[in-house]
């Protein structure tokens, strides 16, 4: 398979970046996306260039370290899955491929396709977690009766993998998605209730200092979300914190 | 309000409430222009009582221009904020792919309805705020349908409408049932809500769009 790379290039977070096309040959359907750029990779460097530099850990679906805006959708055009995923037999010969990185203000380009993506771990920081005594007192979980739908609706919240898709194909880049799935999967649990309150608030009041956009539910995090995150976490967060805010 | 206003999430419910009660607004306003094609005297009793009625007047037209001054301040306020949000665009973004026309543009669906809104005010609500407050004329229950129709004889104008009417149905059919998500309400009924706005949506402004061509035809 022939091919037209058109890549972001952008030596670091403070020069100006470009579009840079490259031209690849030899490329198999059944490499992942990722590996067709190693293979760009191995040629730039054989010809003395610098490599791209992509995001990438598992290269199974789980970590969500892997990125990449491909042809103006967040982990390429196919849906429910991440870009070391993506199979090139999902594009054609000759087709021309724009590769750019995550966009938003929250998410600073590094280098080259490579995205700061700490913002979400500062809003799982702020109130992601529950807190629980370890002084050898500690209860175990499984004793507490959850109903089978509360603790399914929380597990498919809790399979958020923060590969941050959700703001990249969000046209006000907005982290409601992210944030109301690490919400939900608390919010729904009695383990998660006792600090609900603060939880939603701390959460929000952080996603809005990093700077991301309002949600014009649009939907466009929830069809492209690599694992299927609902828009009914987004409605359910809107709920925990409207009535905390009525708690003071 | 600016401290009430302070979260995204409290923005957005604000804009969803400012819209729904924008809405209800809209079905009324419908309702008594739907009667101008039907029955003359009936159209005139009620636009007289609308514009007569003192809890109408001094309580419900303030918050009704309030509402409507709120939710465009507030969704030119949401704009700029989400345009703040990525500072760098991207070279190819394919919108389309994974979202509807209609909920990506509401600011400028929402930009023609306020454009329209000025005309419609310069046809309608100054006139009458002059007949009333500043000349201070005798009241006339029966002005109410000559007043209106004529306005509707120049083509102009009607094309106009239909334009500004097409938007409404674009702004509606993203925004009414959004604005139950905004406010948390996403459940087994939401399925539902989405083909009762749909309906709403095409139904409400086809219905302006046939009052306007209407009153045109009758007076050709």
């Amino acid at each position: 398979m022939k091919l037209t790379l058109k890549i972001w290039r952008q030596e670091n977070k403070d020069t100006k970046g470009k579009m840079v096309t490259y031209p690849i040959d030899g490329i198999e359907g059944d490499m992942s996306f990722l590996e067709m750029l190693d293979v760009l990779n191995e040629e730039l460097v054989e010809k003395g260039e610098e490599p791209v530099e992509f995001d990438h850990d598992c290269r199974e679906g789980i970590c969500g370290m892997c990125s990449l805006q491909i042809n103006g959708e967040p982990h390429g055009p196919n849906r429910h899955i991440t870009t070391c995923q993506l199979h090139m037999r999902s594009f054609k010969d000759g087709d021309t491929i724009v590769i750019e990185p995550f966009r938003a203000k929250a998410f600073p380009v590094v280098k080259d396709l490579i995205v700061d993506r700490s913002s979400f771990d500062r809003i799982q920081q702020a109130g992601g977690y529950v807190s629980v005594n370890t002084s050898g007192n500690t209860i175990d979980a499984n004793a507490i009766p959850v109903n089978k739908h509360d603790a399914d609706e929380s597990f498919n919240a809790a399979t958020c993998i923060g590969c941050g898709a959700c703001v990249a194909a969000c046209k006000n880049a907005s982290a409601m998605l992210f944030t109301s799935a690490k919400v939900s999967q608390y919010a729904l649990l009695p383990q998660g209730r006792i600090e609900a309150v603060d939880r939603v608030k701390a959460m929000v009041r952080q996603m809005d200092e990093e700077g991301f956009g309002n949600c014009s539910n649009t939907g466009a995090c929830e069809i492209e979300c690599p694992k299927d995150i609902s828009l009914e976490n987004i409605a359910r967060m809107n709920r925990e914190y409207l009535m905390a805010t009525t708690k003071g | 309000m600016g401290g009430l206003l302070k979260s995204s999430i409290a923005r957005k419910v604000a804009m969803a409430l400012s819209g729904l009660f924008l809405v209800l607004f809209l079905f009324q306003h419908f309702s008594i222009n739907f009667t101008s094609v039907i029955c003359q005297d009936t159209f005139n009793e009620l636009s007289h009582f609308m514009g007569t009625n003192f809890f109408v007047q001094a309580i419900l037209q303030p918050i009704l221009i309030f509402g409507v001054i709120f939710h465009f301040i507030m969704g030119f306020v949401l704009e700029i904020k989400n345009r703040n949000a990525r500072t760098y665009s991207y070279v190819k973004y394919n919108g389309a792919a994974n979202s509807s026309w209609m909920s990506r543009n509401m600011i400028y669906s929402g930009a023609v309805i306020l454009a329209f809104l000025c005309l419609h005010f310069y046809d309608f609500w100054f006139p009458e705020i002059s007949h009333k407050y500043i000349h201070r004329l005798p009241e006339d229950p029966t002005r109410y349908y000559e007043e209106t129709v004529v306005k509707f004889k120049d083509l102009w104008r009607v094309i106009l409408y239909v334009i500004s009417f097409i938007f409404l149905m674009l702004h509606l059919l993203h925004g009414f049932s959004s604005s139950f998500q905004s406010m948390g309400w996403n459940n087994k009924y939401s399925k539902g809500l989405r083909g009762f706005t749909v309906a709403f949506a095409i139904i409400i402004p086809l219905g302006f769009i046939f009052i306007a061509l209407f009153h045109y035809f009758n007076q050709l």
